[in-house]
């Protein structure tokens, strides 16, 4: 089915970056042409979402040139998630910081910022294209650049300089299989090489573009051993951004890998135990890596490289339950880590400090909110009933009935360890009482007037609620789930839409 | 003529790993540079060199019958220099900061672990 409304994810994010830009000086009205941009990307997100929940397809062929040859975007369901999940994220990072960040950062352009960066991230997930794929995720690594940087402390140029190269190597590796890829296939178009890839019996060739692909992805998804940017990095810039880019930045990598993992490189046995063994070494390593850290920034950071672990191994298995157990996962991620990132925000906002030592006795003195911190963090261990329970049980079926028994204890050991750096965080900033009350320094928190409190609590229970709704209405979701697993396990339909 | 554009992406491609892998932030941002001209000659190379056959339909036929130059690669690379300029400018601007800031051109006095 044809329709250009699907470009709109990508125009709103313009437009508002725009107007903000032409209201450079004007902070206040930048906040709320901000918030107002969200709300309506997110009302889209759900509208594009309701036309293809059934499974149908949206292409759109930019200048009404056909499919191979032509710039074509493409929702189907897995797409629409994506945009949906980026749009949530989107709202309660864009709610947040026009509390959180201060005027000396937003002088310096974070609001239109924020919205090229979520541009660029719609922009990937709707790209029917390889080279478009490309350029989108060059538009999220220029603006993540500038976000990251924002604002100039010496431990973020220190971390930003090991982003920025990383990410810029990924890029070159990227572009390499691109070229290695156009030479092959003599086209970019994703529908079209799966058409190629399939008849092409130069498999060797093939691998090693896959190969290429794989360290590129790998890289921007912090898989192991490509993952040591992540926690250098996530920690320094304000809880606002490294929110978003804790959500949402290793996510794409992940997207990008279950696109293009599902649609070209399949039946290949050499690719899937590459993918498998890759995933159970990041699970541990990051796991390992979140125990041993202290600083609460650095240890959801951890989890984030263990976690993206879990969807990987998804891929590696490639059952249909196994790829619905990652896809599961994937909303659960980028809802919850979004969040424990913002509630690190809202805890160095209430102690002066990220360092787990220094927090100590938040129960004592905020009891409610302990307890709404309680829940996110067990969703993120993945307590049942909570969201992070469903998809682990899906992705462990999955790897079982597949026989992959590395891939279940991975997965069992990592979230072992998560649920030990998680009570550590929780006995040492909450149960533990400070170790010098007086010299606490003190609690800006408290003493924000209500409705920026209001304002920085709401989207954290925000996110709350849809992790809670994640978790007790697992069944819809996970039905949704195992439809766009199905959809990517045959890709015909993709296929014949595309190139019809 | 492939030939020797093929060991020229080689050369780059090697300056390139062994510019980036020395501890010293400009050599790094040389070497990254480096790379992405490999990159760039290399879609050039995989788009088949044809020379001085434009891709244009003659007015008397409705497709072309000869052999033609392919104009993706070339528009593909023009894509690729504009995006590596902004990000090369961008990274030799934060090395200048970075420098000032943490007063070191050593990659390895840079880490700001746990603090």
């Amino acid at each position: 089915m044809n329709s250009n409304l699907i470009i709109l994810p990508i125009i709103i994010p313009l437009i508002t970056a725009v107007l903000q830009m032409f209201l450079w000086f004007r902070i206040r009205e930048q906040r709320w042409i901000g918030l107002v941009g969200h709300s309506v990307s997110l009302v889209f997100a759900l509208l594009m979402l309701s036309h293809v929940k059934d499974g149908s397809i949206l292409t759109m062929q930019a200048g009404n040139w056909p499919a191979p040859y032509g710039i074509v975007f493409v929702v189907d369901a897995f797409s629409a998630l994506m945009v949906l999940l980026t749009s949530i994220s989107g709202i309660a990072v864009g709610i947040y910081s026009s509390i959180a960040i201060k005027s000396d950062r937003a002088a310096f352009g974070f609001f239109p910022l924020l919205q090229f960066l979520l541009m660029g991230l719609y922009g990937s997930f709707i790209a029917g294209d390889i080279f478009n794929l490309y350029v989108w995720f060059e538009v999220i690594i220029i603006a993540s650049f500038v976000l990251i940087t924002l604002g100039g402390e010496k431990a973020q140029l220190a971390g930003a300089m090991k982003y920025v190269t990383l990410n810029l190597l990924a890029s070159v590796i990227f572009l390499t299989g691109i070229a290695v890829l156009y030479g092959v296939m003599g086209t970019l178009n994703l529908a079209d090489l799966a058409q190629k890839i399939a008849l092409s019996d130069q498999q060797h060739l093939i691998n090693t573009i896959a190969v290429l692909f794989l360290v590129a992805f790998g890289i921007k998804s912090a898989v192991f051993p490509m993952y040591f940017w992540l926690p250098d990095a996530y920690h320094t810039p304000p809880a606002a951004i490294s929110a978003i880019f804790g959500g949402l930045l290793t996510k794409v990598g992940v997207y990008a890998f279950i696109r293009i993992f599902s649609l070209l490189f399949i039946n290949d046995t050499f690719i899937q135990d590459l993918l498998v063994i890759l995933a159970v070494c990041t699970m541990i390593v990051g796991a390992l890596g979140a125990i041993n850290a202290r600083n609460i920034r650095i240890i959801f950071s951890y989890l984030i490289i263990s976690h993206i672990g879990y969807m990987i191994s998804g891929l590696g298995v490639f059952t249909v339950a196994a790829l619905a157990g990652t896809l599961f996962y994937l909303i659960h991620d980028i809802i919850v880590k979004t969040n424990v990132f913002l509630i690190s925000g809202l805890l160095q906002k209430i102690r002066g400090s990220y360092h787990i030592d220094k927090m100590g006795g938040l129960y004592n003195s905020y009891p409610i909110l302990s307890l709404l911190i309680a829940l996110a963090f067990l969703s993120l261990v993945g307590t049942p009933p909570l969201s992070g329970f469903w998809p682990k049980v899906l992705l462990v079926k999955g790897a079982y009935q597949a026989g992959q028994y590395w891939v279940v204890g991975g997965i069992l050991t990592a979230s072992f360890l998560t649920l030990w750096a998680i009570v550590r965080i929780w006995s040492k900033a909450f149960w533990t009482p400070a170790s010098d009350p007086d010299k606490l320094p003190g609690d800006i928190f408290r003493r924000l007037p209500f409705l920026r409190r209001a304002g920085l609590i709401s989207p954290i229970v925000g996110l709350l609620g849809i992790s809670l709704f994640l978790g007790f209405a697992w069944k819809p979701i996970a039905d949704f789930c195992w439809m766009i697993a199905t959809q990517l396990k045959d890709p015909s339909l993709y296929i014949q839409t595309v190139l019809q | 003529m492939e030939i020797l554009i093929a060991i020229c992406i080689g050369l780059l491609y090697a300056a390139g790993i062994f510019l980036i892998l020395r501890r010293s932030l400009v050599r790094l941002i040389l070497g990254l540079i480096l790379l992405g001209n490999g990159a760039n000659l290399l879609i050039f190379l995989l788009g088949r060199i044809t020379k001085g056959k434009p891709p244009i339909i003659p007015d008397s036929a409705q497709t072309i019958a000869d052999v033609y130059a392919d104009p993706i690669p070339q528009a593909l690379i023009l894509t690729a220099i504009v995006i590596s300029f902004g990000l090369q400018a961008f990274a030799i601007i934060l090395v200048k900061r970075a420098y000032r800031e943490v007063n070191t051109d050593d990659l390895d006095q840079m880490n700001t672990h746990e603090q």
